[in-house]
């Protein structure tokens, strides 16, 4: 027999058990081989997969064991030595390849089960940060939400509608059942339903204030879930339902006089109004913490509006009062300027009524002294004549005051001689004086100015009136008069503290002193001197006369100056001294020259007086037309002569200051060239000013330079110093018509 | 200048003898006192120019006058408003004063009268000419001597 190389397998190839092992392996074959081609189609498919190096080698494992168990289905026949030396390759390289995959494995495995622990806590993190998410979204919400409230609440002034408003969009915003608002009666014992957002005109339905839940909600800023059994929740009618949870929260109502920015909302007289907010009954909604923020917030907000719209309120009523208040003033005013006039319409009529009769009665007598009387008719009519004097002073008095009072009168300022006042005084009351045999000495400050701004009648009637009542309450001794320039110290010791003297350049205080040595005066009675009609009512003054407005009188005098009267006496019998305060201006310089006393002719006498003043004249006569010339350049004038008119308007600029014209020659139309010039120069100061030069002294011919329009009229024949007084005078004023 | 002395007495005797007759009157004073040194004999230039003026004017109204036709009237008075003006800007009193009483007898059409005014009107002119001539001649010769013209107030 020849030997084959064949492996022959141990059993018979018919066997049944060898069939079915052949069909298995076949099968296994497939399943191994078909495995690798799976997995490759989905890691395909998918995106991400790690571990390709391990899916090789499970391929090739795989792959490998496929081949065995295919190569399995030959040996069941006699197969050659190949057959199985391949055979037993592939089972080698199989074993190989499985060992180092069941090695891989140990590794591989813990990664792919941990990847599938991270997964699960990735899913919860997602599911946690979701959760947030929608926390934070609420939040936002309400923060929304509560702009939106305060914006609405805010955006009025009127108390009704902000409260309406906030419960309104309360009830929005957090859906609830019903919101009402409890207010503070007046009598603050009480709780009164004053707004409710369901039910339109809740009913007065009160519940006192001092209850445990109340209190509880009351001392706490916060939002207090309350029970529904509370009497201030029990708000709706008992459903069957159970009723939502009810929050309470306090209103902090706001007093003007409390209105304390720093300490809110800590204040010291709290009153509250109380919120009551109820959740839908049929849900199962439960208060959250944003919620219950939202309306603290809301709480807060509508306090602030409420205590505006207070503010308004109080404002506007202030408002209607002080407008009310005005009108009653102006009412008042007017009725009171009404009486005013009627008053002095009255004083002056009557005083004037009055002046009539007594002029009568002050002429006649004075004329029936200059007659032939007994003595005793003589001191008869001295006694008419004196009380008629006596009563003409008074009726001045009493007009003069009352025109003070009101102030109506006004000081007639102007430039005087001082001490010519002092020595009119002094010889005015002279005669009396050596009567009574007083001694009157007058004493004048060297540096008192001769000249002084004041009002020269009133300054002179004060201090007469003061020196008269220095002698009429003296019954012997001596007068002295002293006047000088107050300094500052001796203005401050006035006893006056209203007194407030302000020195100045142009103004000095004149003070004038008038000692006398009479009766005294008792300390105590000197306020009452310069009140209206008082009498000083000490015995040996009663026969004094007097009307006792005098002193009163130089008062407002001496007020109007700007300065201060009073009188010191040491007591009765001691004698007095009166001591008057007045403003009076200094003279300037240049007055000096315009007084009466002094008539300086002005020093520029043959000198030029105008230097270089550019004068146009206009006169056809040439004779006249040269004395003008003369006349003008012998003030320095600088002349330009013309004969015609039409010279005149060619010649006339801006740079002729003045235009005489000689308006009396017939042939020259003055009036019109005037006109031409007035239209040439349209600028006021650029026109040079127009003066007629005329003959003729009828008031039309005045009136037509007038109205033509010129600025002067000069009559002539002019002198040289009219000329020159003239045309300083045109000048200043810019205007010169000579009266006619 | 004793010489001098009694020059300027003579003038002023003179001067004032021409105020007091009225021939002269205070404009002629004023103008006087314009006289400087910038216009030192401003007088005498006015008198002179009034001179010419006046003869011109006297003439024109006697030409006027002679009128067989008719005489213009309005000429006249034009002429006498301006001799009345010249002569009270000189001072001429006496000149100015005829003029007033010529112009009374124009304004009347009255030719005779006119005539007769006329006449008076040269008279005074010519008085007036030869004393302020005279006037002038002493001013002169009183400068010419080295003495200064004394004012007369």
């Amino acid at each position: 027999m020849e030997s084959c190389n064949c492996i022959e397998p141990q059993w018979p190839p018919d066997d049944l058990l060898m069939k079915y092992q052949y069909i298995s392996d076949f099968f296994i074959a497939l399943a191994y081989f078909s495995i690798p081609l799976e997995l490759i189609y989905f890691v395909k498919k998918s995106a991400v997969f790690p571990y390709r190096w391990v899916l090789v080698q499970f391929g090739a494992f795989i792959v490998l064991c496929g081949a065995t168990h295919l190569i399995n289905l030959w040996t069941f026949t006699v197969h050659s030595r190949t057959v199985a030396s391949v055979m037993t390759t592939a089972k080698v390289l199989t074993a190989a390849v499985s060992c180092i995959t069941a090695l891989m494995l140990v590794h591989i495995i813990p990664d792919l089960l941990s990847v599938k622990t991270r997964e699960l806590f990735l899913k919860n993190k997602a599911a946690e940060l979701d959760r947030e998410m929608g926390l934070i979204r609420t939040q936002e919400e309400t923060g929304r939400h509560v702009r939106m409230l305060t914006h609405e609440i805010r955006s009025t002034l009127d108390r009704h509608t902000i409260l309406k408003t906030t419960l309104v969009e309360l009830g929005r915003t957090l859906a609830l059942e019903e919101c009402a608002l409890w207010m503070p009666t007046r009598t603050g014992l009480e709780l009164q339903l004053s707004y409710t957002l369901r039910q339109q005109n809740p009913v007065g339905y009160t519940v006192p204030i001092h209850h445990p839940v109340i209190n509880q909600v009351f001392s706490s800023n916060r939002a207090v879930k309350i029970s529904p059994n509370c009497p201030v929740a029990r708000l709706r009618p008992a459903g069957k339902y159970m009723p939502g949870e009810v929050v309470a929260v306090r209103v902090p109502l706001l007093h003007l006089s409390n209105f304390h920015i720093n300490d809110w909302p800590e204040l010291s007289t709290k009153i509250y109004a109380l919120m009551v907010l109820m959740l839908p009954s049929d849900s199962a909604r439960q208060w959250h913490v944003h919620e219950l923020e939202l309306v603290e917030v809301v709480a807060d907000q509508v306090a602030v509006a409420l205590s505006h719209a207070a503010i308004l309120e109080e404002s506007m009523r202030a408002r209607d009062l002080l407008m009310d208040q005005n009108v009653a003033l102006d009412l008042a005013r007017r009725e009171a300027e009404t009486a005013i006039r009627a008053r002095n319409d009255f004083l002056a009529v009557m005083n004037h009524e009055m002046r009539t009769p007594m002029h009568a009665i002050i002429a006649l007598s004075s004329l029936l002294q200059e007659t032939e009387l007994t003595p005793e008719q003589r001191l008869m009519v001295e006694t008419v004549l004196k009380s008629s004097n006596l009563l003409a002073t008074l009726i001045n008095d009493v007009l003069d005051l009352s025109r003070l009072e009101d102030g109506s009168l006004q000081l007639d300022l102007g430039t005087f001689n001082l001490y010519a006042v002092f020595r009119e005084v002094l010889n005015l009351i002279k005669p009396i004086a050596s009567v009574k045999k007083l001694h009157v000495s007058l004493n004048l400050a060297p540096d008192l100015p001769e000249y002084a701004v004041g009002d020269e009648k009133r300054l002179m009637q004060t201090i007469l009136n003061i020196v008269g009542n220095a002698v009429k309450f003296s019954k012997e001794g001596s007068i002295s008069i002293t006047a000088f320039v107050a300094k500052l110290d001796t203005l401050r010791d006035s006893k006056a503290p209203e007194f407030l003297p302000v020195l100045s350049d142009n103004h000095f205080y004149l003070r004038v002193q008038v000692k006398d040595s009479g009766s005294g005066i008792n300390p105590l009675d000197i306020p009452k001197l310069f009140t209206k009609f008082a009498q000083n009512q000490s015995t040996g003054t009663r026969n004094s006369g007097g009307s006792g407005l005098g002193l009163a009188i130089c008062k407002r005098f001496v007020n109007l100056m700007e300065g201060h009267i009073w009188i010191e006496s040491e007591g009765l019998g001691k004698g007095c001294t009166a001591i008057l305060i007045v403003k009076l201006g200094m003279p300037e310089r240049v007055n000096e020259s315009k007084l009466p006393y002094m008539p300086k002719m002005p020093t520029n006498h043959g000198q030029t007086a105008f230097p270089g003043l550019k004068v146009l004249v206009m006169d056809e006569n040439g004779v006249s037309r040269m004395v003008t010339k003369g006349l003008l350049l012998h003030l320095g004038c600088n002349v330009t002569m013309v004969g015609s008119s039409d010279e005149c308007l060619r010649l006339v600029s801006h740079e002729h200051k003045v235009v005489f014209m000689d308006i009396c020659v017939p042939g020259i139309d003055s009036y019109g060239i005037t006109i031409r010039i007035h239209e040439k120069f349209t600028k006021c100061h650029e026109r040079p000013l127009l003066v007629a030069l005329t003959g003729n002294t009828d008031k039309v011919t005045k009136e037509n330079c007038m109205r033509a329009g010129m600025d002067g009229l000069i009559l002539k024949p002019v002198s040289l110093d009219k000329m020159r007084s003239v045309l300083t005078d045109l000048l200043e004023h810019r205007v010169f018509f000579e009266a006619i | 200048m004793d010489f001098v002395n009694q020059l300027q007495r003579k003038f002023i005797d003179y001067s004032s003898s021409l105020h007091r007759e009225g021939i002269v009157d205070d404009q002629f004073t004023q103008l006087r006192k314009l006289e400087d040194e910038n216009s030192p004999h401003f007088v005498m230039e006015v008198a002179s120019l009034f001179f010419e003026d006046c003869e011109k004017l006297i003439n024109n109204m006697a030409i006027a006058l002679e009128q067989k036709q008719g005489v213009d009237f309005k000429q006249i008075d034009e002429c006498i408003h301006q001799l009345k003006g010249s002569s009270s800007s000189i001072g001429a009193l006496r000149v100015k004063n005829a003029c007033i009483a010529f112009r009374s007898f124009s304004d009347g059409q009255n030719r005779e009268g006119c005539l007769r005014c006329l006449q008076q009107l040269s008279h005074e002119y010519s008085l007036l000419k030869n004393k302020l001539q005279t006037l002038f001649r002493l001013e002169k010769q009183i400068v010419a001597a080295g003495g200064s013209i004394p004012r007369v107030h």
